[in-house]
């Protein structure tokens, strides 16, 4: 449909634009700021795809909150309206990229999408065939209520506390080594002249935690 | 021309959108009335934040003049009901300046990026039975969502200004932001489950009893913490007038300086709208079929009303005592609210999952009990340890001996030396 075209090539100019943006504009801030607009890009491709649920979370934790913390890191860097100094890293970064675009690609080609049960299949085809052209009521019937609860968040709860129980329980496990390990971080030490350094190593980190940490003490 | 606007298409769920493009759709072609009734949605949610703003404005003035014992603005119009036209114009007509070192890209957006989450926030607040302009399904979602945008903004403008004052209230008020979200979206939980939709139209029609009585700690935390995010005393770390000039907005002048107030105050009455939708039963009254609209305004002047009154009475909270408050108290709060919510919830439903009105009466009483508890208990964690100093030094301060003058009058008495 023309109305969605229009809305998807303006969403890629400005995600592909604005990702160009990160990693050519010399200023830090600035470049943080176009990772917003990329991630905000990223939510209406999901908006596109009927997945409002997965939209709202994309803003809600990629603009919200992760970008609000490299802002944070941003603001807390040394010289940062000098922009990032050129360094020898340049060719090792280049070669981590290549990697990292050659590992996603060919995880996005060669998964074998069937190997999930039926009705998350279906969901998955329901979100594909979206992608290249709008749904038509026949597929919304056809995947019935498994792809609209899973496009909604209800499929993603049953699967969090069900099947992937233990990834979700180690995730929470991590976070909390964060937060314990900000909370040492931040810890006032004897000599006055050490806390400081550690105060301001660990603010860039977690400004959150960082602050409860203080408190707790 | 018959365009009719499908339930395949995206934008089938704006319901406004949907009612006029489907009438316009029968004279007018179609590419036209896309036009059409997307300007008449962009009208009516800029004109709602506008005029919401200088509604507020007004209000806030008169009564802030009213708990102060003095007049507040009474020339312009009956009760000085035109100042808020007034102050546009005069703000409009001044000149705007922009700092010779500021970052004039963002300096120039952040007033953009301050009213577009206002606005977006209040296209899913339901108004009357069906009449929200989007009826969102993740509508409780999506608010949380468009109001952490706001902490962007606030950094920008402190950033792009180039000034120490606006760079201390942006990093003052992002620290306030991302505390005080933990607590409100763990709060919202509750309120989410009771429903068992995100929707805010379910959300309202869910409350055969108000969830203000039925959660409690909930509606105190939401209410806390939404205070606390639109930067409102006695939260307003980011632009305490007496330390930090106007914190993150103090080189903002003229249009732009309007438009971020315009977006403080529209954010106020959108808050108040999304409070009064998820605590306060929305539109829901006597005769609500008709006078729904009516309901909704007044509770949300209400609540509005709240907001002024909290600002005439308490003075501003320090920054370790506004994250004490936001980790210490808060953030448990919301958790115990959490927890005791899902087991009642667990215990009290039926085999179809609904909770009838008498269920809701006994977890009402249970968490007013358990409120009383929390409070008992986690108040005591953020009370003031430091007590007024008694008669005489505290330990370490020498004491300052004046010499002696010819008249004694002005000789401070002991303990009070500084």
């Amino acid at each position: 449909m023309l109305f969605q075209d229009v809305v998807f090539w303006l969403l890629t100019v400005v995600a592909v634009g604005s990702a160009l943006g990160v990693v050519l504009i010399r200023d830090l801030f600035r470049a943080a700021l176009l990772l917003v607009a990329v991630f905000v890009a990223v939510g209406g491709y999901f908006v596109l795809l009927n997945a409002e649920f997965l939209a709202v979370v994309q803003v809600l934790i990629y603009a919200g909150a992760i970008s609000v913390l490299i802002i944070f890191a941003v603001m807390l860097t040394r010289d940062v309206q000098q922009g990032n100094p050129p360094n020898r890293l340049q060719i090792p970064a280049v070669a981590l990229a290549a990697l990292l675009l050659a590992a996603l690609v060919t995880v996005a080609v060669d998964t074998q999408w069937s190997f999930l049960p039926e009705g998350e299949r279906q969901s998955v085809e329901l979100v594909q065939t979206a992608a290249v052209s709008d749904i038509s009521p026949e597929t919304l019937e056809q995947a019935g209520a498994a792809g609209e609860s899973a496009a909604q968040g209800v499929g993603l709860a049953d699967l969090l506390i069900g099947r992937f129980v233990l990834p979700f329980e180690a995730v929470s496990v991590l976070l909390l080594a964060a937060l314990i390990g900000a909370l040492a971080l931040v810890r006032p030490r004897p000599a006055p002249q050490d806390a400081r350094a550690s105060g301001a190593e660990s603010a860039s980190e977690s400004a959150g935690a960082g602050a409860a940490g203080s408190e707790a003490d | 021309m018959n365009c009719v606007l499908g339930p395949d298409n995206i934008l089938y769920d704006t319901v406004l959108f949907r009612e006029v493009y489907n009438f316009v759709g029968q004279v007018l072609p179609c590419w036209l009335s896309w036009f059409v009734a997307g300007f008449v949605i962009i009208f009516l949610l800029v004109n709602a934040v506008l005029l919401g703003a200088a509604a507020f404005s007004w209000m806030e003035r008169r009564l802030i003049g009213k708990f102060q014992n003095r007049l507040g603005p009474n020339r312009w119009g009956p009760f000085g009901l035109f100042q808020p036209i007034a102050d546009m114009v005069k703000l409009l007509f001044k000149e705007d300046l922009t700092p010779g070192t500021a970052d004039k890209l963002v300096f120039l957006a952040v007033p953009v990026a301050m009213v577009a989450p206002v606005m977006l926030m209040l296209a899913v607040v339901p108004f009357a039975k069906d009449t929200a302009l989007a009826n969102l399904n993740v509508g409780v979602l999506y608010i949380l969502a468009v109001t952490s945008v706001t902490s962007i903004a606030i950094f920008m403008a402190g950033w792009s200004s180039n000034n120490r004052f606006a760079l201390f209230g942006a990093a003052r008020g992002v620290a306030v932001l991302i505390s005080y979200e933990v607590p409100v979206v763990v709060s919202l939980l509750g309120v989410v489950m009771l429903a068992g939709s995100m929707s805010l139209a379910d959300v309202v029609s869910a409350q055969t009893l108000p969830f203000i009585i039925v959660q409690p700690m909930a509606f105190f935390v939401f209410v806390a913490g939404t205070a606390a995010e639109l930067n409102r005393t006695p939260f307003d770390m980011a632009e305490a007038e007496s330390e930090l000039i106007a914190g993150y907005h103090t080189e903002y002048s003229g249009i732009k300086f309007a438009m971020i107030q315009a977006a403080e105050f529209g954010g106020v009455m959108a808050a108040s709208g999304v409070i009064v939708t998820l605590f306060l039963g929305g539109w829901e009254g006597p005769a609500a079929h008709w006078l729904g609209w009516l309901w909704f305004l007044l509770k949300t002047m209400a609540v509005a009303v709240g907001f002024i009154w909290v600002r005439a009475t308490f003075p501003r909270l320090r920054i370790d005592q506004l994250l004490a408050l936001a980790w210490k108290f808060l953030l448990p709060v919301s958790l115990i609210n959490l927890l005791a919510t899902a087991l009642e919830i667990y215990f009290l439903r039926d085999a179809s999952g609904v909770l009838t009105r008498g269920d809701l009466g006994i977890m009402t009483g249970i968490n007013l009990a358990l409120m009383a508890g929390c409070v008992f208990l986690f108040g005591s964690l953020v009370r003031e340890k430091v007590r007024p100093v008694a008669p005489g030094l505290p330990p370490g301060v020498t004491p300052v001996i004046l010499p002696a003058r010819e008249s004694p009058a002005r000789d401070l008495p002991a303990g009070e030396t500084d």
